[in-house]
């Protein structure tokens, strides 16, 4: 499986890389050297092998239903670039 | 809909219900999920996205999303897994939200729903827990929005229905008996104008006799069940439209919009479904056995449809008023309190439905806050049933039970309102009358029988409306006849 310029690019804006027209061609290199390996690893039967759902392979960490204090206003603020309004300010998306 | 467009074509509708649970905290962190708080000031590192958070499960969430499966008929997964499902979008802060992807906590399940003409067994492919996500507000006029972190985090169950309903009307009924179930559950406020509630629904139409499914579109917003019905009905006839005119349906997600009566094409968020899900490594797998299963199923309620069966059958009840004493919880149980009082199931279905509802209707009171006691209205109900008092007292005393919460003997007694019924007494009365009467008497002889109802009146309002109205008659009859 290899990917197209046009692959890598959408694959580029989903992760919100900046990629330039020279990084292009070694990056989807990259990609494609990774996606065969992957390949290869597909060739493996993995019939009977149960899936690795956790690398621990702990289970079911729970805490009870119970509220403690909100970070306080001034301290979310301060490490927001911008906060007006009691709200996060964003470029408008809509 | 148009008949012909019912019968050439059908329709084909599948629901995704979003359920906020009522847990007190959030579903992987501890700041509450109350509503109507000043923005961001129900927040903590996980719902921030700090970097170095971790999420903890709500083990509340998980009795909850178990509660719901065993009651839609589902199989509860021993094992499911969290997954992160990606997009950006500010209300976001990690860049993803945790949600259950391939290994989702309840699968194959069902409800039953009443229709027009009988039941329907609507599919639930699944449900799954998911955290929510904050809200954005945009300003008009401004190039800025603003970002409300509280929402975020707060436990929601995502439920899939199968594509079975055929008619915006299932649809309704399907989405009214499902929200039923989540407030027997005490699970879910249910209130979709609140966003509670949400439901998004996938249509398409096909010709009869077709058996592929048609292009499906999403349709979104639909924030109370008049929507659900209205923007559906509204989303068919233009498929329709669009197929006659030999126009492709256009797979795409739309919004309705109430004000207009239309559905629009949705400005999608870019590439919206590359969402690239893989397992959280921060979540372990969530394991459930068979005992935390059972222990649930024992404390499951009895839920709606097996409430109103019973009616139906051990009250006799019409379906009419199964259907409204059924419909919550609340309600159900103060008919059975009020019918274990004083057995007449009937007249307390109409007591209930008429003038306690009229009654709380008018005070916008709910049902938790009715001032009137199972056992005193059961008790006004059998104090007409054994006529001590009329059927119109018993009315003026309903209203004063409901203005100070007094028992109906109470109020009889203070106001001395008890109906005469004491033959020697009425006789009296009814004598005193027609003696004061000799004109009207004279006409009723002459041939104007209409005058009888005048004489009872009379006696009526010489008792102060107490006299027992069955025996005036009676007593008039004889008298007049002689």
């Amino acid at each position: 499986m290899t990917l197209t310029d046009k692959e890598v690019l959408h694959v580029a804006r989903l992760a919100q890389l900046e990629l330039s027209e020279e990084d292009l061609p070694r990056m989807q290199g990259e990609i494609n050297e990774i996606l065969n390996h992957v390949e290869r690893l597909q060739k493996v039967s993995s019939l009977g092998v149960v899936p690795t759902l956790h690398v621990h392979g702990e289970i079911n960490a729970f805490r009870d239903d119970i509220i403690r204090d909100s970070i306080p206003l001034e301290k979310i603020e301060m490490n927001a670039p911008d906060f007006r309004a009691c709200c996060f300010r964003v470029p408008r998306i809509i | 809909m148009s008949a012909d467009s019912t019968s050439e074509f059908e329709v084909v509708i599948g629901l995704e219900v979003h359920a906020q649970l009522l847990t007190d905290s959030k579903i992987f962190a501890r700041s509450s999920t109350v509503s109507g708080k000043t923005a961001n000031t129900l927040t903590d590192p996980v719902t921030l996205g700090l970097p170095g958070s971790l999420p903890v499960l709500n083990k509340r969430s998980v009795d909850f999303a178990i509660r719901l499966g065993l009651a839609l008929q589902c199989s509860i997964e021993r094992t499911s897994i969290f997954a992160r499902k990606h997009y950006l979008y500010p209300d976001l802060p990690k860049g993803y939200q945790i949600s259950q992807y391939d290994k989702p906590i309840c699968l194959n399940g069902s409800l039953v729903v009443r229709i027009k003409d009988g039941t329907k067994k609507i599919g639930i492919t699944r449900i799954h827990l998911e955290e929510d996500a904050g809200k954005n507000t945009h300003l008009s006029d401004e190039p800025y929005s603003l970002v409300d972190l509280n929402r975020a985090g707060v436990p929601l169950l995502e439920i899939v229905s199968e594509p079975d309903m055929r008619s915006p009307e299932e649809a309704g009924a399907y989405m009214r008996q499902l929200r039923q179930v989540l407030l027997y559950l005490d699970i879910c406020d249910g209130n979709m104008e609140e966003g509670s509630l949400r439901c998004d629904a996938n249509v398409s139409i096909r010709r009869r006799g077709e058996t592929k499914l048609g292009t499906k579109v999403e349709v979104k917003n639909l924030n109370s069940f008049r929507f659900v019905e209205r923007a559906l009905e509204y989303e068919i006839e233009r498929q329709i439209a669009a197929v006659r005119e030999g126009t492709p349906i256009v797979q795409e997600t739309r919004l309705w919009d109430e004000a207009a009566c239309t559905t629009l094409p949705m400005r999608s968020k870019e590439h919206a479904e590359d969402y690239r899900y893989f397992p959280d490594p921060d979540l372990l797998p969530l394991v459930v056995d068979d005992d935390w299963i059972a222990r649930t199923k024992s404390s499951l309620p009895e839920l709606p449809a097996q409430v109103y069966e019973r009616f139906r059958k051990s009250y006799e009840l019409d379906p009419y008023y199964c259907e409204i004493l059924a419909e919550e919880k609340a309600v159900a149980r103060y008919y059975d309190e009020a019918v274990a009082f004083h057995n007449n199931p009937i007249a307390i279905a109409n007591w209930i439905t008429t003038e306690l509802f009229g009654r709380l209707n008018k005070e916008s009171m709910a049902m938790s806050s009715n001032p009137i006691s199972p056992e005193n209205l059961a008790s006004l109900i059998l104090l007409v049933d054994n006529k001590t008092i009329s059927g119109k007292m018993a009315k003026a005393i309903f209203d004063e039970m409901f203005s100070t919460g007094s028992s109906p003997r109470d109020i009889i007694e203070a106001q001395g309102l008890k109906q005469i019924s004491d033959p020697a007494e009425l006789e009296a009365l009814v004598d005193s009358i027609l003696s004061q009467s000799a004109a009207q008497l004279q006409a009723y002889r002459d041939g104007k029988t209409k005058m009888f109802g005048y004489f009872v009146g009379q006696v009526m309002k010489a008792s102060d409306g107490k006299a027992n109205p069955q025996i005036v008659n009676e007593l008039l009859e004889r008298k007049l006849k002689a």
